[in-house]
């Protein structure tokens, strides 16, 4: 037994490397295959890069009547981290919303002046709200709508919510997130479908330009296993080279979209690249070794009956 | 090309020559030996087995006790003429040890040791055809099947081939060959069936080429 798939894994080497540029051709078709799936993962990656930061740009502001006290608003901010849907709940207070506003308004004289002629704080203390998703907004504002513990007294301490105004632009990246989401995935879908079929196909072709040889191993007495075999390991060595040329390929093209690309989608692809070699090298070895090996399984199996 | 009516038996050790024009059944006739083709009426006994009834594993180790040579060679081109005789070898299960034993005793038997490492497109038509029948003995076969073994060879080479073919016999493996060389077939002075249209019109002792 150990003897027969010594023979068996040698004379699949001997075939890879004897072949010449039927396997270079080889390599070359399933290199493209696993250049498009990596490129479909750093898509993705990039896509979600992308969309992480338009949802960290959704957030809903509670604004509060004047007078609230610090205690009740913190009260609020507590009872609201309570919530599933919220991820973080950021305070600022009457002051600091004063201070912010002048920051932000520094260079604008007639306006800071409007603000000083009114002889006080105008605004309020408000607590920032983020949800854990941007679709969790509209359950987070009903909350405020049905809940009664934000009253003080006969007065409610809620001054608006700005969920309404915002209701149109959330919704639309809702939209837009999950719209894109589903795009991308079907897009990978089908270019991993047909890059599948490329490389089924050309192994298919290559075991067929073969068939004969298969006709003369079978007259000769050899086994099914023996006859397979040798083709099968082949077709794992197209994957284990193609998996190799394909992670080198994206060590150099990584750096360029790190160096490029990093302001536009958000993330730095050669430090993800980097973070996540050992994972990406595994999917490119997994994809390329059982895609070459089924391949040729299957590709053979039809001249070996009878 | 479709047989009809074609029953003939050879015992062991015989030398059968099958010849005919081209389009006669003579590769027909090889084929339903070989099993490779499957017939539409009629029985192919080995050794009083039905080779056509045989499961695959069975198939499997019937061939192995037949050798085949081609017209064409048909040798695995990946693989030199030492490896080409070992895969016939290591197909039937032989040990390391026996192949390096026997490998270079058959290729010397056909004048190939000086060629063991070349690969087949290396080999001049005579050679590739002694490499076919190197590998074809190697397993010491019952029968060897020779398909028109001499067709892409000059007479010098076809000569050759035929007296190796000769002397396998004379050692007691059974031949069946077809061809429609028919110096050949006078030379050997063997018993000749003569396939037309897919029949036997004759099937002679010491035949000669009649056609």
């Amino acid at each position: 037994m150990l003897t027969h798939s010594k023979r068996i894994i040698r004379s699949g080497y001997k075939n890879f490397i004897r072949s010449g540029f039927t396997s270079v051709a080889s390599v070359l078709i399933m290199t493209i295959t696993l250049f498009v799936i990596t490129s479909l993962i750093f898509v993705q990656v990039a896509l979600n890069s992308s969309l992480n930061d338009i949802k960290e740009k959704v957030d809903v502001t509670v604004y509060f009547v004047q007078d609230t006290s610090e205690a009740d608003i913190l009260g609020v901010q507590s009872a609201l981290e309570k919530l599933p849907e919220v991820k973080s709940v950021t305070y600022t207070s009457s002051e600091e919303a004063l201070n912010q506003f002048k920051d932000k308004h520094a260079n604008d004289y007639l306006t800071l002046q409007a603000l000083d002629e009114l002889n006080g704080n105008p605004l309020g203390a408000t607590l920032n709200i983020k949800a854990k998703d941007p679709s969790q907004y509209e359950s987070i504002s009903n909350y405020f709508e049905n809940g009664d513990a934000f009253s003080k007294g006969t007065l409610t301490i809620i001054d608006k919510v700005d969920y309404h105004q915002n209701k149109i632009v959330i919704d639309r990246l809702n939209a837009i997130i999950s719209g894109a989401q589903k795009l991308g995935f079907v897009f990978s879908l089908i270019l991993i479908l047909i890059s599948l079929a490329i490389t089924f196909n050309t192994i298919r072709l290559i075991i067929y330009m073969s068939r004969e040889e298969i006709g003369v191993m079978r007259l000769v007495g050899a086994g099914k296993k023996y006859i397979q075999g040798p083709f099968i390991v082949s077709g794992v060595l197209v994957g284990l080279t193609s998996a190799i040329v394909t992670i080198l390929l994206f060590i150099p093209i990584s750096i360029w979209l790190g160096n490029q690309m990093t302001d536009f989608v958000g993330i730095n692809m050669f430090t993800y690249y980097k973070d996540n070699f050992f994972q990406l090298f595994i999917i490119m070895l997994v994809s390329g070794v059982l895609l070459g090996g089924i391949s040729s399984f299957l590709a053979v199996i039809r001249y070996i009956k009878k | 090309m479709s047989l009809e009516d074609v029953t003939f038996s050879i015992t062991q050790g015989e030398f059968v020559s099958i010849v005919g024009h081209s389009g006669a059944g003579k590769t027909t006739l090889t084929k339903l030996i070989l099993a490779e083709e499957a017939p539409t009426e009629g029985t192919v006994f080995f050794e009083s087995t039905n080779i056509h009834t045989l499961s695959n594993r069975d198939l499997t180790n019937f061939r192995r006790k037949v050798g085949i040579v081609f017209q064409d060679f048909r040798l695995l081109p990946n693989r030199t003429a030492y490896e080409n005789i070992a895969f016939a070898m290591e197909s039937t299960g032989k040990s390391d040890i026996e192949i390096m034993e026997d490998v270079p005793h058959v290729l010397e038997l056909v004048d190939l040791a000086n060629r063991a490492f070349h690969f087949p497109h290396q080999l001049s038509g005579g050679e590739k055809q002694r490499l076919a029948i190197a590998r074809a003995i190697i397993t010491s076969p019952e029968l060897i099947i020779a398909d028109e073994p001499t067709g892409n060879l000059d007479p010098t080479n076809a000569k050759e081939v035929i007296n190796i073919l000769k002397k396998i016999n004379d050692l007691g493996t059974t031949i069946i060959l077809t061809t429609h060389n028919s110096s050949v077939i006078d030379q050997l002075k063997k018993r000749v069936i003569t396939l037309q249209d897919g029949r036997i019109i004759r099937d002679e002792k010491e035949g000669k080429y009649m056609i």
